[in-house]
């Protein structure tokens, strides 16, 4: 607390130190392709190609803050709502909201299963999605009777994938209704702002200086903008996209703002202590698991759609890329300490070297070795920097 | 005589930010028993960590003489080699394996293939610890014998790596009295061998006790050392030195005023232990707290004081709990800490770190963490509204901390346990269990936690007071319950209660069987 100039720039550093690697990483790639990377196409899809990342990376974090506590079973899910949902839509010729809703129970059903083992009866968490793991890619063959399933029902894809599309504004090349979303947002997040900081000077609260509360708003509304004028040049907003939108933003209210959410940090925190705080914590892990569940299954609902079709081996390794987001995105190993936020910068950047290897050319092989290598360094900067500053 | 074995000379420490050690000097002669005592945070620790090589040669400025020499140690390695083990608070034992296993951990005894020699290695073990006076098999596991006994390992460990200067950071504060006596006799016997030991407490009397001399530590520097028998060497002699300031009454005066209401009472209650149900661990244990009255709960560790306060608190301990809980002449069944917490009671509990706070959140997260609905409109925190009664709650209980944001693991001992009682006023509650309130904290501390829990009877409100310190029960609690082996023993007024008289009522109960 000297105050002095470069001790805060160390600590601006450690403080954003995964945003700025994002953005390191992102100009990097935006070089090396010659400039491909931000061609609208490719930015479109670089949300929607990682859009499953996300909505699992929101459950997975809660199963992470409860105490570094993983989740290994939601690429089966995936593959067993997903099978499910392909089977009773194109093989059964079943509406798609009832089989959309009954997939979420089941989805659902699976974390509730889990979540009891591990909440209520405290079989290691490892060890219970390990054998989900199995047992669900096993029953979603199963479903699947080991065929690969389309589905193609229009119903069905307009709920996940398809572009919107308003009549008078998004006939043309651009892609109006994306540009009015994109300035709508940004004039939000400045407004409200605003509004936050005439609040708490109201109340007498301490304020950010001016100066870094603009700067910050400021720089995400124009991110923002960017984004939906890439978007409204090339198919629009997905609503895919408004998908992984609305469901970050729910996790990133809860995990933030709720009591509820609260409860996950405490339980990763001290769960002993927790507990005689009058908290049932058991509960706690339950709900974590049975809520992992669901996403899963949404999740799997998102990939079908996107994929078009399902197979025995869809969803592998999903949840490899669910839990590297969250640790990337600073998520700590032994719980209690991670946000939404972290792990949408985690999953970005995990998206992004995808992408930009791809459009390099260079082949699965080499993408696995950087994304182990980038979540290895993340980690370890992390432990470190904490340890730094007395914390570990 | 005079004989120095070490000198530690304007020794400076700092950490980034603090001057943890300012200039100081420290004499300790061969065969003497040292005391080191100063407020938490003073830097006792630190130095000691500076002396064994913890922190290394060149972290720190000062010069460090052993045995006439100048040392530079690179690890805790080095000054090992030279006879000088440090043994620390917090024990470094591994449960799971056994007492012989745990002596030679990094240091194995091995045979000419370079395999462990195990044959060796126990009867090695057991020969240091009859020299401590510790009859277990050496392939009893650490796990299946008590704290005390642990100690006992730790100093046996010491003299397999024949120590010359021992140093024990706290070796009695999870000891009770009884325990704790022993081990500082044993000190006292090995002084006679001719072993040097630096001794860090907060206990007073275990110093008039055992030491030849006391250095007194204050804000990282040397304030003075007394020596027994040249120098005034007393409790509140030495009270002077560590608060700069002689501490008329350290216990603070309150008005009694004890209404006649019954706010808490318990009958024929009894509990089982979680993991072997037909263990008995309370038996049958009667007992009432008025409004405004701080009950005291003494015993020695075991006695099933913490296991009654818990299992009363929404049953959070134990199995079979059976018995009645009046709160407020109602009969009441609390099935949750959830339960316990509505119906206004609170469990301050002796383990802060493990039960009672969540080291790497903040005191605002802390503070409100119990009664988080408080600060909730339907579910949603009041970011606002929490960091005001966090504010309210920091300036209630005197915690001293720059900001409410700041780490609770970051606080001294004292402040950890004023954030922890802090949480649980934010409860509102009627009674309040505290147990071991100022354990491991400092004189000034103390006092501070004494005024609060007066200021809170004052309020009408209850206090059970669960304490292994003697002076602290009698000079704080209006009744005194003693307690042993689970049993209520006796009940008495604190005003005509001595300390005698309460070990009497234990010591005749331990030895009836």
């Amino acid at each position: 607390m000297n105050g002095n100039n470069t001790f805060n720039l160390m600590r601006f550093l450690t403080k954003y130190a995964m945003i700025i690697a994002l953005v390191v990483v992102f100009f990097l790639f935006a070089f090396l392709t010659d400039g491909t990377l931000l061609y609208p196409q490719n930015m479109s899809n670089l949300l929607l190609q990682n859009g499953y990342v996300l909505v699992m990376a929101c459950g997975m974090l809660l199963c992470i803050l409860t105490g570094g506590n993983i989740d290994l079973s939601v690429g089966s899910v995936v593959c067993l709502v997903g099978g499910l949902a392909a089977v009773l839509i194109s093989n059964m010729g079943l509406p798609s909201i009832p089989v959309i809703i009954l997939c979420l129970i089941v989805g659902l059903l699976v974390g509730v299963w889990q979540g009891y083992w591990i909440g209520y009866v405290r079989i290691p968490p490892f060890i219970t999605t390990l054998g989900g793991m199995f047992i669900f890619r096993g029953v979603g063959r199963l479903v699947l009777n080991s065929k690969t399933v389309a589905i193609q029902d229009p119903a069905f894809l307009n709920i996940f994938t398809a572009y919107i599309k308003i009549p008078g504004l998004d006939d043309g090349d651009t892609k109006l209704s994306a540009l009015i979303v994109g300035i709508v947002a940004a004039v939000c997040i400045v407004l409200n702002t605003v509004k936050n900081r005439r609040e708490r000077a109201k109340k007498g609260y301490h304020q950010n200086s001016a100066f870094s509360d603009y700067i910050k708003s400021g720089l995400i509304a124009a991110l923002l903008l960017y984004y939906c004028h890439l978007l409204s040049q090339y198919r629009g907003i997905s609503v895919m996209l408004v998908w992984v939108v609305a469901i970050c933003l729910i996790y990133n209210f809860i995990t933030a703002k709720t009591a509820f959410g609260r409860y996950f940090y405490a339980v990763g925190g001290n769960e002993k202590a927790t507990k005689l705080s009058g908290i049932n914590t058991n509960k706690i892990y339950f709900i974590a698991y049975a809520n992992m569940g669901l996403l899963a299954g949404l999740c799997g609902l998102l990939c079908a759609a996107r994929v078009g079709s399902v197979n025995g081996s869809t969803g592998t390794s999903f949840e490899m890329d669910a839990i590297g987001s969250c640790f990337i995105g600073g998520a700590s190993a032994y719980g209690g300490s991670g946000s939404v936020g972290g792990v949408v910068i985690g999953a970005l950047l995990l998206g992004i070297i995808n992408m930009g290897m791809s459009i390099m050319g260079l082949g699965d092989a080499w993408q696995y070795v950087i994304k182990g290598g980038v979540l290895l360094l993340a980690v370890i900067f992390d432990v470190v920097s904490s340890r730094k500053t007395g914390k570990g | 005589m005079a004989n120095v074995i070490l000198e530690m000379k304007s020794i400076t420490k700092e950490f980034p930010g603090v001057k943890a050690l300012d200039n100081v000097n420290l004499r300790v002669e061969s065969g003497e028993i040292h005391a080191l005592i100063g407020e938490n945070g003073a830097g006792k620790s630190t130095l000691m960590n500076v002396l064994s090589g913890t922190y290394p040669a060149g972290s720190y400025d000062g010069e460090i003489f052993y045995e006439g020499k100048l040392c530079q140690f690179k690890t805790q390695k080095d000054s090992e080699a030279l006879g000088i083990v440090i043994i620390h608070q917090e024990l470094a034992l591994i449960p799971l394996l056994s007492i012989g296993e745990n002596m030679f951990l990094g240091n194995e005894l091995k045979n000419q293939f370079g395999f462990i020699d195990w044959d060796k290695t126990y009867s090695e073990a057991e020969r240091h610890m009859r020299q401590v006076g510790l009859n277990e098999s050496a392939q009893t596991l650490v796990r299946d014998i008590g704290t005390g006994k642990q100690q006992l390992v730790e100093i046996a460990k010491a003299f397999s790596k024949e120590v010359k200067l021992l140093i024990l950071d706290e070796p009695t504060s999870s000891l009770n009295d009884e325990d704790a006596k022993m081990l500082l006799d044993l000190l006292i016997a090995f002084k006679e061998e001719g072993l040097t030991s630096i001794i860090i407490t907060h206990k007073l009397n275990e110093i008039i006790y055992c030491a030849d001399k006391v250095t007194i530590i204050r804000d990282g520097s040397t304030i003075e050392t007394l020596v027994k028998g040249v120098d005034e060497f007393s409790e509140d002699r030495i009270i002077k030195g560590m608060v700069g300031r002689s501490m008329e009454d350290r216990y603070p005066a309150r008005e009694h005023n004890i209404q006649p209401e019954i706010n808490l009472e318990v009958k024929h209650w009894t509990v089982h232990h979680p993991l072997y149900p037909e263990r008995v661990v309370d038996e049958d244990i009667s007992f009432y707290i008025r409004k405004g009255e701080v009950v005291g709960f003494s015993g020695l560790q075991g006695a099933g004081r913490t296991e009654l306060a818990m299992s009363i608190f929404g049953n959070s301990y134990g199995t079979n709990i059976t018995g009645e809980l009046y709160l407020g002449g109602q009969k009441v069944s609390l099935k949750s800490c959830q339960d316990a917490i509505r119906h206004k009671l609170a469990y301050v509990t002796e383990d802060r770190k493990t039960n009672g706070l969540i080291l790497d959140e903040s005191i605002r997260f802390n503070t409100t963490l119990a009664r988080l609905d408080k600060v909730c409109q339907k579910g949603v925190i009041d970011g606002d509204r929490e960091i005001q009664v966090a504010e309210e709650m920091k300036k209630a209980m005197g915690t001293k901390t720059p900001t409410i944001e700041q780490h609770v693991g970051n606080l001294s001992g004292g402040n950890q346990q004023k954030a922890l009682l802090g949480k649980w006023m934010f409860t509102e509650p009627d009674i309040l269990i505290m147990d071991e309130p100022t354990r491991g904290i400092d004189v000034g501390a103390k006092y501070e936690i004494y005024c609060l829990i007066n200021q809170m009877v004052s309020q009408g409100k209850s206090v059970m007071m669960i304490s292994s310190e003697l002076p602290e029960l009698l000079g704080m609690c209006d009744r005194i319950y003693v307690m042993n082996e689970g049993r209520l023993l006796a009940e008495v007024e604190a005003k005509d209660a001595t300390q005698e008289g309460i070990m009497g009522y234990i010591i005749r109960d331990t030895n009836k069987e």
